[in-house]
């Protein structure tokens, strides 16, 4: 159990049997009068925020949250399928849960993967990966004039602004936060 | 300009026939209050304000004393709070809680004109934080008052009546009063429920409201001061409630403070008021957090 005291922006804490992220904190207490901790908090699976002021003696459970390091297998439509690495046991995610982060998924891959009771909920990239160039406009030698970057596919069919002179088949740094080009990568 | 403002503080007080002293910061007995919780320091605790020793100088014979010194409170920190921080206190034989207005008065506009002074251009002194647009607060003109009640029925959707009875007097006073006050000139909340000043003398026209009041700029609370209780019979009552509170929700292990009660019986008439330096300084800086306004956050440690 956490206490009013232990709250902080992060913390995770699982109200009415769902799992939620305090995004927002802040703690007032008028001269002599009793501590007040509002916060702001994020259910984890629906997304849904709302606001609420605590007291001292309010008292919260855990969040039944594990992360587990896990290996990308591949995918079956909308469902794509994980290795736990340690255990070698499979479960899968559906698209729909994983959102932008396919964008970033190469078979092999390693990240974190989020469970709730047991049952996945998100997962975490690592915040560089490397993705092969797939289609991208030849670049003219010499054209100093207009943009400074143009659009690239890379191998998961994910779509980015590119500086001109990185070409087809050539290996390129993403930042999964951001979604941008980092550096061109040589092997 | 933090150096200035000590210095300020502690020549408006000498000026005005203080005595600077010192008390132990580190002491065997404290206050007990239900709603702070002290730190302790091996079997011994931080002072949450230096109280008790500065009435015992008053009913020791002292006049008028003062004194700048660290607090501490546990469990305290936000942005308008930190575990330790620097708090002025003052005390005087005779008076009451309305001397004391006059005095955070005349101490807001002393430092504002000195400051201005020394720092010409670079510190319009008191302005509303930044955070909430900025625009100075004329600490010149006169402040406003409301009593309690008064601010509930203007900015509370239930009266206070209703408030205390639902326990939800704290979180109306922050999301519903609190915001409007002193934001033109300084703003005096006063005359509390009792319940909420156990140190305090009740007024004698209605037992219900406790002589006490607190300093507000730009919705941030400056200053609490009261009319001191002096009655040691009535006192050591209101004290065995705050303990027995205290024991029962399992704080921590504390005493009557014996020794300020066998004080108290040399004391009459008293007032004394406590005003939170730090505060005053982000104000003065016009930032929104405390941890800007102090040589060393806990972060920076």
């Amino acid at each position: 159990m956490y206490n009013a005291s232990d709250l902080r922006k992060g913390l995770k804490i699982q109200i009415d049997g769902n799992p939620f992220i305090v995004t927002d904190f802040e703690f007032s207490k008028p001269g002599k009068g009793q501590a007040l901790y509002r916060c702001k908090m994020r259910n984890m699976i629906s997304g849904n925020q709302f606001t609420q002021t605590y007291r001292s003696n309010d008292k919260f459970e855990k969040a039944d949250l594990e992360e587990r390091k896990m290996q990308y297998l591949y995918n079956q439509e909308n469902d794509y399928y994980f290795m736990d690495i340690e255990s070698y046991e499979q479960i899968f995610i559906t698209k729909e849960q994983l959102g932008g982060n396919i964008n970033f998924l190469i078979d092999n891959m390693e990240l974190q993967v989020l469970l709730f009771g047991g049952k996945p909920i998100d997962v975490s990239l690592p915040i560089f990966v490397n993705l092969v160039v797939t289609k991208a406009d030849p670049w003219a030698k010499g054209d100093t004039s207009g943009t400074d970057t143009k659009p690239v596919t890379v191998e998961t069919g994910y779509v980015l602004q590119v500086p001109p002179f990185v070409e087809e088949g050539e290996k390129i740094q993403i930042d999964t936060r951001t979604g941008q080009y980092v550096t061109r990568v040589k092997e | 300009m933090r150096a200035a403002l000590f210095r300020l503080v502690r020549s408006f007080f000498a000026g005005l026939g203080f005595l600077e002293v010192d008390t132990p910061v580190r002491q065997p007995v404290i206050i007990p209050e239900k709603n702070i919780v002290p730190l302790q320091s091996g079997n011994w605790f931080l002072q949450a304000s230096p109280e008790l020793c500065m009435k015992r100088l008053l009913a020791a014979g002292c006049e008028k004393v003062f004194q700048i010194c660290p607090c501490f409170r546990a469990e305290e920190r936000g942005r308008l709070h930190l575990q330790e921080f620097a708090m002025l206190e003052w005390y005087r034989r005779g008076g009451d809680y309305t001397d004391l207005m006059m005095d955070c008065h005349a101490l807001l506009v002393f430092i504002k004109e000195n400051l201005q002074k020394e720092f010409p251009g670079e510190c319009s002194c008191l302005h509303t934080s930044s955070l909430y647009g900025g625009g100075a607060v004329d600490v010149a003109r006169e402040g406003r008052r409301l009593t309690v009640e008064e601010a509930f029925q203007r900015f509370s959707p239930v009266s206070l009546q209703q408030a205390l009875e639902t326990d939800r007097f704290e979180e109306l006073l922050v999301e519903n009063v609190e915001p409007h006050l002193g934001w033109d000139v300084p703003f005096f909340l006063y005359d509390y429920p009792r319940e909420l000043a156990s140190l305090a003398k009740y007024k004698s026209e209605n037992s219900q409201v406790a002589e006490r009041f607190e300093l507000y700029i730009s919705g941030v609370e400056l200053a609490n001061g009261f009319s001191e209780l002096t009655d040691a019979d009535e006192q050591r009552r209101r004290f065995e409630s705050e303990i027995q509170y205290i024991c029962e929700n399992n704080q921590y292990a504390t005493a009557m403070p014996e020794r300020f009660l066998q004080a108290l019986d040399n004391l009459e008439a008293a007032a004394g008021a406590a005003f939170g330096l730090d505060r005053l300084f982000m104000l003065i800086l016009g930032k929104g957090n405390l941890d800007e306004a102090v040589t060393f956050s806990p972060s920076d440690l």
